[in-house]
C-alpha cells in the first residue's frame, strides 16, 4: 500500500493512537483485496449499519467508546438504519418485555453514542437513506464508507456512487479516518460485469423474485441485466427507483450482490451499454418457468407450515411514498373486493421516519389508516431477530427478510389476496 | 496426514479439531445464541446450514469456502473474539470475503490477547479432503495440517 504524507502521519500516531488503529485496521483490510492506495470519502453524508442497542454488541459499544473519548467522531454526518423497537408493532407482553428488558436493554445509550459520533438527526434511522425525504442521497461517483447491503447496492447501481460492500464498523472507520482502501467497486474494473442476465418473461417479473434468483445465481458477482427496460422503461422515476430497490435487496440479501447494471436505465449502463460487460462472461436466462421454480425451491421453515400468519411485514427495505400510495389503493381495492373493511392479518408496513411523516401530509394516510394497516419505522428483521418472533408464522413479500428469518416469502399478489381476503 | 499453503490474514498458531462447513458461513445466524444466549461453546444455531447447526464452533478449526450473510457480520465476529467465543481458527478454501476479512482483522486490531489466525486460499481440495474430527494445526506461515 502506498500511503500520502498525511496518512503516513496519521498511522504512524501523529494524531493520535486511536485513529492510527482506525488507519491500520482499513489498510490491512484494503491489502487482503489488493489495495495499493487509500482515497478520500467524498460523499456528503455516511450511513452505519448498526442500528440496534442489542445487550450482546457490548464490544461494539466499548470500541466506539474508545473513538468518541479519542475525539475521533465521524467526519461526516450519517444516517443511521432502523430502530429495532417501535410500540406500534404488535407484539405480546413477553416480546415486550425481553425486547425492552433482554435484547435491546443498551438502544438508548447507544443513540447517545451515535449523537456524539456524529448522526445527522435524531430520526435518521432508517435503511433507505437515499429517500429524497431523508436526504442522504449520494451523487454520481461519490466514494462511500457504508456498509448497509441494500443501500450499498442502491447506491451503486442506481446513483452511480461507489462503495464496496463493508461489515459494520468498517462503515464507521472509514468516515472517523476521511479515507477508505480502493479496491473492488471503487474501481472501473471492479464494476464490469461478469454476468449477462436476459429476462424473457412474459410479465413483469416480481422484483424480489427475480432479484432473489440473480443473488443465488451469481453471489458476489456483478450482473449485466438485459430485457428489463421493456417492463420499467428506460427513465428512472419513482416507480423504476422503488422496484430498483427491492430488486437489489433481493440480490444483495441472497447472494452478495454490491452492484448490477440495468441495461438502458441505471446511469453506468445508459453511458456505456454492454461494454460494461467483461470478456467471457457468464449468461443467466430466466423466464416464467425458472422464476417459478426459484420461487418453489424456498424452504419453509415454519413449525406448522398449515399455520394461519399471525404478522404480515411489508418495508424490507423501508417502503418508498410511492410505494405506501400505490399499495394504500390496491389494500383498498382488496378489501372492496372481498367485501371487508379492515385487513384480515395485522399488517405492518414500514418506511422511513422522513417518508412517514410525507406520508402523513398526504391524503392517504387516513385511507390506509381506515384499512387497518400500521405504519412503522421499525426494523422487521430485528423485530424478527429473536426465538419467540422467529416461532410466530409471519408473511413478508421480502425476500430479504426471509432470507435471515423465519418470515415466509408471498408474492405481492399473494400477499394482498391473504391480508385483504384471508386463507393461506 | 496433508499439508496445505494458504495466505495469511491474521498471523497466529493453532492446533484443533475440525469442523467443517462446505456451505457458506452465515455468521449472525451462527453466532446468535453465542452473543445473545451466553452459549460460551458457540453452538451454531443456522438452520440453513446442513453442516454446522447445533455443533460447537468455539474452540475448534472452523473450514468453510466463505462467510455469507448481513454486513452485520464482520462486528458479529469481532463480538465473538471479544468475548472469547470465537474458533481457534478460521480456514477459508476460497479467498476471503470482504465481512469475514473485517471480522478478523478489527479482532487482531482492536483486541488484546486474543487469538484467532485466519488462513485463506487453501483451495477446493482442503474443503474436500477435511472432515469433522480431524485434528487441524496452522503455522505462523499459513501452512495447516491436517492430521486424519
Amino acid at each position: 500500500m502506498i500511503l500520502t504524507q498525511e496518512q503516513q502521519a496519521i498511522l504512524n500516531g501523529e494524531q493520535g493512537e486511536t485513529l492510527a488503529k482506525v488507519m491500520k485496521t482499513l489498510i490491512q483490510y484494503g491489502e487482503v483485496f489488493g489495495a495499493e492506495k487509500m482515497v478520500p470519502v467524498t460523499g456528503e453524508h455516511n450511513h452505519l449499519v448498526t442500528s440496534f442497542g442489542l445487550k450482546a454488541l457490548g464490544p461494539v459499544y466499548a470500541l466506539m467508546e474508545q473513538l468518541i473519548e479519542a475525539g475521533n467522531v465521524s467526519k461526516q454526518t450519517f444516517s443511521v438504519d432502523p430502530r429495532p423497537l417501535d410500540p406500534k408493532v404488535p407484539a405480546n407482553f413477553l416480546q415486550n418485555f425481553i425486547f425492552k428488558n433482554f435484547m435491546y436493554s443498551r438502544q438508548d445509550y447507544y443513540e447517545e453514542q451515535l449523537n456524539k459520533l456524529g448522526l445527522m438527526e435524531k430520526d435518521a434511522f432508517t435503511c433507505t437513506c437515499y429517500m429524497d425525504e431523508v436526504g442522504n442521497k449520494p451523487k454520481k461517483g461519490d466514494i462511500l464508507s457504508w456498509a448497509e447491503s441494500s443501500a450499498v447496492v442502491y447506491a451503486n447501481s442506481v446513483l452511480g456512487a461507489r462503495c464496496n460492500r463493508n461489515s459494520g464498523i468498517m462503515d464507521i472507520m472509514g468516515s472517523v479516518v476521511g479515507y477508505v482502501p480502493y479496491f473492488g467497486l471503487l474501481t472501473d474494473e471492479g464494476r464490469k460485469a461478469t454476468w449477462r442476465i436476459e429476462i424473457k418473461t412474459t410479465k413483469k417479473p416480481e422484483a424480489q423474485l427475480l432479484g432473489s434468483a440473480i443473488g443465488m445465481k451469481v453471489m458476489e458477482a456483478v450482473p449485466y441485466v438485459v430485457g428489463l427496460d421493456k417492463w420499467l422503461g428506460t427513465e428512472l422515476n419513482d416507480a423504476a427507483c422503488t422496484y430498483l430497490k427491492d430488486f437489489g435487496a433481493a440480490t444483495a440479501s441472497n447472494g452478495a450482490v454490491g452492484l448490477y447494471h440495468i441495461d438502458n436505465l441505471t446511469p453506468e449502463a445508459v453511458e456505456q451499454g454492454e461494454a460494461l460487460i467483461a470478456d467471457g462472461a457468464q449468461t443467466y436466462v430466466i423466464d416464467d418457468a425458472e422464476l417459478e421454480r426459484v420461487y418453489r425451491e424456498y424452504p419453509v421453515i415454519w413449525k406448522n407450515p398449515d399455520a394461519k400468519p399471525k404478522l404480515c411485514f411489508m418495508g424490507c427495505p423501508h417502503m418508498s411514498l410511492e410505494q405506501l400510495k400505490s399499495w394504500t389503493d390496491r389494500v383498498e381495492a382488496g378489501l372492496k373486493e372481498a367485501g371487508n373493511k379492515k385487513v384480515v392479518i395485522p399488517t405492518v408496513f414500514t418506511a422511513s421516519p422522513a417518508v412517514l411523516k410525507a406520508f402523513e401530509q398526504t391524503e392517504y394516510a387516513a385511507r390506509l389508516k381506515a384499512t387497518g394497516v400500521i405504519t412503522s419505522y421499525i426494523c422487521p428483521l430485528m423485530y424478527m431477530n429473536n426465538p419467540l418472533s422467529g416461532k410466530m408464522p409471519v408473511i413478508t413479500s421480502s425476500n430479504k427478510l426471509r432470507t435471515y428469518t423465519t418470515a415466509r416469502y408471498y408474492t405481492d399478489d399473494e400477499i394482498l389476496a391473504q391480508i385483504t381476503k384471508g386463507g393461506n | 496426514m496433508k499439508e496445505f499453503k494458504g495466505r495469511v490474514i491474521a498471523a497466529g498458531t493453532a492446533t484443533a479439531e475440525a469442523v467443517v462447513s462446505h456451505e457458506g458461513l452465515n455468521t449472525i445466524a451462527s453466532f446468535q445464541k453465542a452473543l445473545q444466549f451466553g452459549d460460551k461453546t458457540a453452538t451454531c444455531g443456522d438452520q440453513n446450514n446442513r453442516d454446522l447447526y447445533g455443533k460447537q464452533m468455539a474452540g475448534k478449526a472452523l473450514c468453510l469456502p466463505q462467510t455469507i450473510g448481513s454486513t452485520t457480520g464482520g462486528l458479529v465476529l469481532y463480538c465473538a473474539c471479544s468475548m472469547h467465543r470465537q474458533p481457534a481458527c478460521m480456514l477459508f478454501s476460497k479467498p476471503i470475503d470482504s465481512l469475514a476479512a473485517a471480522g478478523a482483522i478489527l479482532a487482531d486490531v482492536w483486541l488484546d490477547g486474543v487469538s484467532m489466525p485466519v488462513v485463506d486460499c487453501l483451495g477446493e481440495e482442503f474443503l474436500q479432503y477435511v472432515k469433522d474430527g480431524m485434528t487441524i494445526s496452522v503455522s505462523e506461515d499459513g501452512t495447516v495440517t491436517v492430521e486424519d
